[in-house]
This record gives C-alpha cells, structure tokens and sequence, in this order.
C-alpha cells in the first residue's frame, strides 16, 4: 500500500485513539484522593512548601532513584558510543570564529547561569524548582561555554568524582534511612523537619535535592562535552 | 477563557502530540525524526499536566507559613512529567549520538540509505 496512506492512517488511529480521552475531558472541580492526601499532609509529612517537591524527592523517591539511573544509563551509553581514542583526535580542531557579543556575554553570564541554578536547586523545597531543574541550568551554562569556545576542554576527572560521588550521596541516604529510621527507603527523617518555609527545613530534602542536582548538572555537562569532543576525530 | 483553560491545554497537546507522530512517521532526514519524537514527548507531557488541572487551581505551593492559601492543581501528574522530561531528555540524547555514529560511518541522514536491519 502506498506509504503516504499507511502513515495518514496511523495518525489518524492515534488521533481516535486520542480524542475520547479530549472529550470526556472537563477539568476536575476537586482533586483525586491521593492528590487531596498530599495537599493536606505534606507540609506535616515531610515539611517542605513546595508540594511537587515533596512527591519527587520525598513519597516517590524511589522512582526519582529509577529516573536518576536511566539518566546515568544514557550518559554511559553515549560515553561509549562516541569516545575518541588518543590516537586519533585532534588536540585544536579550526572552528567558526564566534563573534565578539557571544564570547563576551559568555564569559559574563556563565557565572550568573551557574548561581542561578544553585539558587534553583538549594531552593527546590519551598519554590518551584528541585535538583532536576537546577541541574539541566548549570548544564545550560555549560553549554553556553561550548558555543563561545568549541574547543574548551571539560575536565572528565572532576566531572566524574562529582558525579559519582553524588550519586552514591543520594543512593546512601536512602540507605540510612532504610537501617536508623522507620521512614524506609529516601526517608525525610533523617534530620529534624524544621519550619516549614525556611531554607534549613525539610529534613533530607535539601540535601537530596543538591546531590541530584549536582549529579544531573554534571552529567548532562559531561553528555554536551562528549559530544562536542566527538567532533575532533580525524 | 479561564473556564476553558483545562480544554485549550489538553487541546494544544493533542495537536502537538499528533503533529509529533506525523512528523515521526514522514520525515526521511533522521534529525528531522528525532525531532518529531522530541515534539510527541512534549505533546504526552502536555496532555499528562492538563489531566492533573482543578478549575481555578493554582501550582501546589504553600506559603511561607506552610498553609494553603488557593486551592490546588494536582501535584502528582506535575512529579510524574518531571520525571517523564528527563526521561525524555536522556532518551534524545542517545539516539542523537546514534545518529551522529550513523553519519560518521555512511556520512548519509537519509533513513532510506540503513536497511542493514531491514528485512
């Protein structure tokens, strides 16, 4: 059959498949049960204001655990896919020259970007934001860099203590939290709740929230570093 | 407009998530490809925060005092697209590298110049 007609007619299947979920639609007046057990109990639950926050990090961390593996899975895979021997690379590869407002505003607004996205991600449990978001600024940072200079080099070593290092941070306090409290698994009871709204609240949130934070900044710094280094094989 | 906010989101993720597809399913360049899927995700997205919508709800943040001042949106599909972004995100990545492996070896984006897979 003609290739055209087969890609019209799946599209028009998901369409269908699509469009009762569009009619019946209405805009709940009310939230759904477990959304009203969060909203009434979060700030006594885990003490954080930011109520999004306190279902990522805090009531499902362990999904927040399986998303921070994918990420770390992707980057590995992309580590392997695209490295580039010593042998064959090229120390200074001949790039564009970049104008004069994208080297200076570079140098200017990396620093501002990175401190914006420690502000974000300190930050994550009384305003909208988290380690997620904080650490995809950071990056954004990062990436600003290699657009003014291609041949920037990132350094792996610290990149990869970092996130490691983070990593097992974030893994070992759930574990703690597992063996000394009744919490169970990324308990938010490993330090005192605090009050709600201040910086130093909120248990193990802040802390979780600058580990994951860190590991995602970096690890997106270093997949945006592959690539660019990718481009000097000869 | 404010009574049919829910309706207009959910309606402009539809239209993202099936110009996705369409995109995903026509283009030959395979960048072009990434980015229909790219645009399907944000579409999914979309429709996942319109599901979660309450009429006149505002984001589930608390004041300072910790008390709810309006009342909410709910939080839960709001985490779940979080994580579901950078999913996404880690999904594109990795296919762009393979896209960058495919050229390096045929020096060809065309879809139809792989059929080493094809049977």
């Amino acid at each position: 059959m003609d290739k055209k007609f087969m890609v019209a007619l799946l599209v028009a299947a998901m369409a269908v498949i699509l469009f009762p979920l569009f009619q019946s639609f209405e805009g709940g007046t009310q939230l759904s049960e477990l959304g009203q057990y969060y909203t009434q109990n979060g700030v006594s639950d885990t003490g954080a204001t930011n109520l999004v926050a306190s279902v990522v990090v805090t009531y499902r961390g362990l999904d927040t655990l399986g998303e921070v593996t994918i990420l770390f899975l992707a980057a590995s895979i992309i580590s392997f896919f695209l490295s580039v021997s010593k042998d064959d690379r090229i120390e200074n590869r001949t790039v564009m020259s970049v104008t004069e407002i994208l080297s200076t505003a570079s140098q200017t607004l990396v620093p501002i970007i990175v401190l914006v996205g420690a502000y974000i991600l300190v930050n994550g449990h009384l305003t909208p934001g988290g380690g997620f978001q904080g650490g995809a600024i950071i990056a954004s940072g990062t990436l600003l860099m290699f657009l003014a200079n291609p041949n920037h080099k990132l350094n792996h070593t610290i990149i990869h203590v970092i996130e490691s290092t983070s990593g097992i941070a974030f893994v070992a306090i759930g574990v703690i939290g597992v063996l000394m409290m009744d919490g169970g698994f990324l308990s938010n009871k490993l330090f005192d709740l605090g009050t709600p709204g201040e910086v130093i609240s909120a248990g193990a949130m802040p802390l979780i929230n600058i580990f994951l934070g860190l590991k995602v900044g970096t690890e997106l710094s270093n997949v945006l570093g592959i690539f660019v280094e990718s481009q000097n094989e000869k | 407009m404010d009574q049919y906010l829910g309706q207009v989101v959910m309606a402009i993720g539809f239209i993202l998530a099936i110009l996705g597809l369409y995109g995903l399913l026509s283009q030959k360049n395979m960048i072009k490809m990434i980015l229909g899927f790219s645009i399907f995700t944000t579409g999914v997205n979309i429709i996942m925060v319109a599901i979660g919508y309450v009429k006149g709800g505002t984001a589930p943040i608390l004041d300072a005092e910790g008390n709810a001042v309006a009342k909410f949106v709910d939080p839960v599909p709001q985490a779940l697209v979080l994580t579901s972004i950078v999913i996404g995100l880690g999904v594109t990545a990795m296919m762009l590298a393979y896209v960058m492996k495919l050229y390096q070896d045929k020096k060809s984006l065309n879809i139809n110049d792989y059929k080493d897979l094809k049977w």
